[in-house]
């Protein structure tokens, strides 16, 4: 049994395309897990990170700091009443959060954690999740009218048209950035070394970092303006792709049309939300394994060497050690009240969890397996931050100005920065 | 009352597609209306063709009220008609009184009043712009300016024990003297606010999705403004220099040295602007007066029982929101025979139609928010 | 990488296929026709996944099954739904209606039985890693002009469609 572990986990390809069927299944269920705690812990981030930036608290009752909040919230969510609206279609209605949540979650089979840890690498790999997020507008759609409500449906519609919009955007962003991944020429603006013009990109996800690999640059720099804008309209357009802040008009409360989840309670709406979330970690690795070097560490050529690589390992034990540091600091300023026993002891306890893994991930036998996924993961995370900032900070675009951003600026500059890739792509 | 009499509401449709009209009610339940307003709108898809207010909601019957109360027992009501600036409330109405009384409160009591006056008006503008963001979809400087609030509200509770409903004025003067500390409390605020203004203006005025939100979005000309009475930030941001402080000074304001700071296109863009400015030279003209209160008795010398003579007085001053009048008619008893105020609301609101005609229904929300309406006021 | 279960995988999506093409064609509300529909693109997908072709079944997905099925979509619910429904579900021309099945079954068969000459029985593996590039190649090598006259197509039709929803230019 052992070594069957080990065995697998020398293998030079992901489970998928070894036809392991035991391991991809085992992913999945990883995957599955991870991504319904990333959904938890987004949502408890959100809600106090947007408490911090509005000079409030955000939760605190809950649990030590509210870190049992969203479990609350779950558990509220469930135990709430099922309406279903009058003449409403069942069918469509039972089903539009089905389609919504595993469109969100199909997308995350060709995710790629490292080289060898996606579930599977299609070699269509972008296309995949491109589409399978497409589908994912359908479940708005039909969301939107099985509620047999004037609004939602008008709520619905225009969120679908606002996502069929940017997704234009995002694909043109995407294949400038597979244009790139057929390039020889290493570093910033390169020349091919072997003289030829540009070679066989690829679509496989795994394949496009470990372009970046080769050319020695993340393409976020790329033929810089060029990467860089082009990461920049993907960036904008996800954000209009999940509707989020600023671009979420069709779902917020104080305009006159509310969204397309108005007449979904308890564990339906949930089901959207975890969809919403779900969708917004996986549009974020699309984005960070074309821009942003995957699961490759900060200057994998420029600092490379043994002592750097010790360094870049030792990353992941200190992010949970400098984490359990906070969750010791809030003990530490804990009100010294007997009413606060209870959360002091849990805050202790999820601190010297969190300092225990930290001290794992410090072993080098760990250290080093945990790399990929831990840069990955940190990247993604930036994101999601970024999410969170532009919900507080940006007011809401209004519609019309939404539709006329995603077609006359966007999908112009996504085409000038393919164009302009592809001819620098051969000239140099 | 037929509310929907000049919208003509004939308009059945086959389908959306050849909808020509279509009439959508917008509350009184709305997180969007300060308060409890009812616009229904005729729209044509997304474009809004007219508007039609219904008011009443929040009717108390103030000025009815006021016949059966003396002049004094009356001073408590006038604050919860505009409750987010009730100090200015209370010094129309003392004015309008002593006016009718001939008079004048002494020279310490008009500087109290002015600098809790402009305390106010800044209150009133920092909630304006926090709930007006909040509309417009940006959720923090609402939290940002409710905490820069809360200290003029310390201010306040200081001074009268109220925060909200001050009642800090009486008629002749004030009945509070100021607390000890009250000058260096206000001279703190004073250092302290700037920054915080500027930290508003940070996060908003170059902001692009701000811009694209405000500019050009309820335009109304200085002409149309003068027509329909509409007074305030509304008119000055249309380009019309009309500020009551400068134009009939009254309280301690000729005093001071201040500017009335003017918009050019009419717009939303403009009209933030404008009532940002005027927070500023709101901490001019209360740098300037905390600096220089004068000795001296706060309360004129007016009779024990308030009896004016028969006859009748119309009082303005420039609150917050616009130009707020008293019309006091006394037939010589102790009670007022009538008591009109004009609510800088009500007219504002009206110019409502003209401002969201042409534009689309994610802008009458904006305007809504920058007429700066408050509904007890508008209903009384 | 070795095929597996292929039958089993091409039963299942024809018959999928088949079976949600007649309930796009007996249901009354067209926004269940339209949802069926979309099962029918999606197992289609599969299909060609199975004929080696990823990429055609890729771009299948996002741009029938979400692109093109989600503006029918629009257009159906934006249609009142209520004088749709009380249409007729079928017109009365039953006699012209099995003619033309039969001798469409006809031609099927013809086609399958003269095809069986010229095709394999048993296809062979293509490289399945080279599908895109093949397309591409195709695309805008030897068929360069047809592409450039259908996305010229494309554009009139735009411009078409824009003029004619337009209330004014």
């Amino acid at each position: 049994m052992l070594d069957y572990i080990t065995s697998y986990l020398n293998s030079s390809t992901t489970p998928g395309q070894a036809g392991n069927y035991f391991w991809a299944t085992v992913y999945i269920l990883i995957i599955f897990a991870g991504v319904s705690i990333a959904v938890m812990a987004m949502n408890w981030i959100e809600r106090k990170a947007l408490a911090h930036f509005q000079i409030r608290l955000g939760p605190m009752r809950v649990g030590p700091h509210g870190l049992l909040q969203p479990i609350a919230d779950a558990i509220k969510l469930l135990t709430k009443e099922d309406i279903i609206p009058d003449g409403a279609d069942k069918l469509v209605f039972w089903i539009a959060p089905l389609i919504i949540l595993c469109a969100a979650f199909t997308t995350y089979i060709v995710i790629p954690f490292g080289p060898t840890h996606a579930v599977t690498d299609l070699n269509i790999g972008i296309l995949f999740m491109l589409g399978v997020s497409s589908l994912g507008v359908l479940g708005v759609v039909m969301a939107g009218w099985a509620s047999n409500s004037h609004y939602p449906l008008i709520g619905g519609l225009r969120s679908s048209a606002q996502m069929v919009s940017y997704e234009v955007a995002m694909g043109l962003a995407v294949v400038a950035a597979i244009l790139m991944s057929s390039l020889h020429g290493m570093g910033f603006y390169g020349v091919a070394s072997n003289g030829s013009a540009t070679g066989v990109g690829t679509l496989s996800m795994i394949g496009i970092v470990q372009a970046q690999n080769e050319q020695q640059t993340w393409f976020l720099f790329k033929f810089f303006p060029l990467g860089f804008l082009a990461f920049g309209i993907f960036a904008i357009a996800m954000v209009a792709e999940t509707n989020r802040a600023p671009f979420d008009l069709p779902e917020a409360e104080s305009e006159l049309t509310a969204g397309f989840h108005t007449e979904y309670s308890g564990l339906r709406w949930s089901l959207f939300m975890l969809g919403e979330y779900a969708a917004m970690i996986a549009v974020s690795s699309i984005a960070v394994t074309l821009w942003m070097g995957g699961w490759m560490r900060p200057f994998p050529h420029w600092l490379a060497g043994d002592t750097w690589d010790l360094v870049f390992s030792l990353f992941p034990g200190i992010t949970f050690l400098v984490l359990a540091a906070f969750a010791f600091l809030g003990v530490i300023r804990m009100p010294k009240h007997p009413l606060f026993k209870i959360q002091t002891i849990g805050l202790a306890g999820f601190g010297a969890v969190l300092g225990l893994i930290g001290l794992v991930l410090l072993l080098p036998p760990v250290r080093y397996r945990i790399l990929d996924i831990y840069w990955f993961s940190a990247k993604v995370a930036i994101f999601m931050y970024l999410y969170i900032w532009y919900r507080a900070t940006f007011p809401r675009y209004r519609f019309d100005q939404l539709m006329k951003l995603g077609w006359k600026v966007m999908l112009p500059l996504a085409l000038g920065v393919l164009i302009l890739t592809a001819i620098l792509g051969v000239v140099l | 009352m037929n509310p929907t009499s000049n919208l003509d509401l004939d308009t059945r449709q086959e389908t959306f597609l050849d909808a020509n009209e279509l009439i959508i009610n917008m509350g009184p339940q709305h997180p969007a209306t300060h308060g409890v307003l009812r616009v229904i709108l005729k729209l044509d898809g997304e474009k809004v063709l007219g508007t039609e207010c219904v008011i009443g909601y929040l009717h108390r019957g103030v000025e009815k009220i006021a016949e059966n109360r003396t002049y004094t027992m009356f001073n408590p009501y006038v604050d919860r008609m505009d409750y987010v600036a009730a100090v200015s409330n209370g010094l129309g109405y003392c004015e309008a009184v002593e006016k009718l009384l001939n008079v004048e409160a002494p020279p310490r009591a008009k500087y109290i009043r002015v600098i809790l006056t402009e305390l106010n008006r800044l209150a009133s503008h920092q909630l304006w712009l926090g709930t007006h963001a909040l509309d417009i979809g940006a959720m923090t400087p609402l939290f940002y300016t409710f905490r820069d609030r809360e200290e003029i509200l310390k201010i306040f509770e200081k001074y009268c024990g109220a925060r909200l409903t001050t009642h800090a004025f009486r008629i002749g003067g004030c009945l509070y003297e100021t607390y000890d500390g009250f000058e260096a409390d206000v001279k703190k605020f004073l250092a302290f606010v700037p920054p915080k203004i500027d930290e508003y203006e940070e996060l908003l005025t170059t902001n692009r999705i701000w811009l694209e939100r405000t500019k050009n979005v309820g335009n109304i000309s200085a002409k149309d403004a003068i027509a329909l009475g509409v007074t305030g930030p509304v008119l000055r941001a249309s380009g019309v220099k009309w500020d009551l402080r400068k134009a009939q000074p009254y309280a301690a304001y000729s005093d001071f040295d201040f500017e009335i700071p003017t918009g050019q296109n009419g717009d939303t863009y403009d009209r933030y602007l404008v009532r940002l400015a005027e927070m500023r030279q709101s901490l001019r003209i209360i740098d300037q007066a905390v600096n220089k209160i004068p000795e001296g008795p706060i309360m004129a010398k007016i009779p024990k029982v308030i009896k004016p003579a028969v006859g009748e007085i119309y009082h303005s001053i420039e609150a917050p929101k616009g130009e707020l009048g008293y019309f006091i008619v006394s037939d010589g008893s102790t009670q007022p025979y009538r008591v009109r105020v004009r609510p800088p609301s009500f007219v504002n609101l009206q110019a409502l139609d003209l401002m969201v005609r042409g534009q689309l229904v994610a802008d009458v929300i904006a305007v809504i928010g920058t007429l700066d309406i408050v509904l007890g006021e508008v209903d009384r | 990488m070795t095929p597996v279960a292929t039958p089993v995988f091409f039963y299942f999506l024809s018959g999928l296929a088949v079976l949600s093409g007649i309930v796009v064609i007996t249901r009354r509300n067209p926004v269940h026709s339209a949802l069926a529909l979309i099962v029918t693109l999606l197992s289609l997908a599969g299909m060609y996944l199975m004929l080696y072709a990823p990429f055609v079944a890729g771009v299948q997905i996002i741009l029938y099954a979400g692109g093109i099925m989600v503006l029918f979509l629009f257009v159906i619910m934006l249609v009142s739904i209520e004088r749709v429904e009380r249409e007729y579900q079928f017109n009365k021309q039953w006699v012209v209606g099995i003619l033309a099945t039969f001798l469409l079954g006809i031609l099927l068969v013809l086609g399958y039985s003269e095809g069986k000459r010229v095709f394999p029985a048993t296809p062979a593996a293509l490289p399945e890693n080279t599908n895109t590039q093949q397309i591409a190649t195709f695309l805008y090598g030897n068929y360069l002009l047809p592409f450039e006259i259908a996305s010229l197509l494309l554009l009139v039709a735009i411009v078409g469609a824009v003029v004619m929803a337009k209330k004014r230019i």
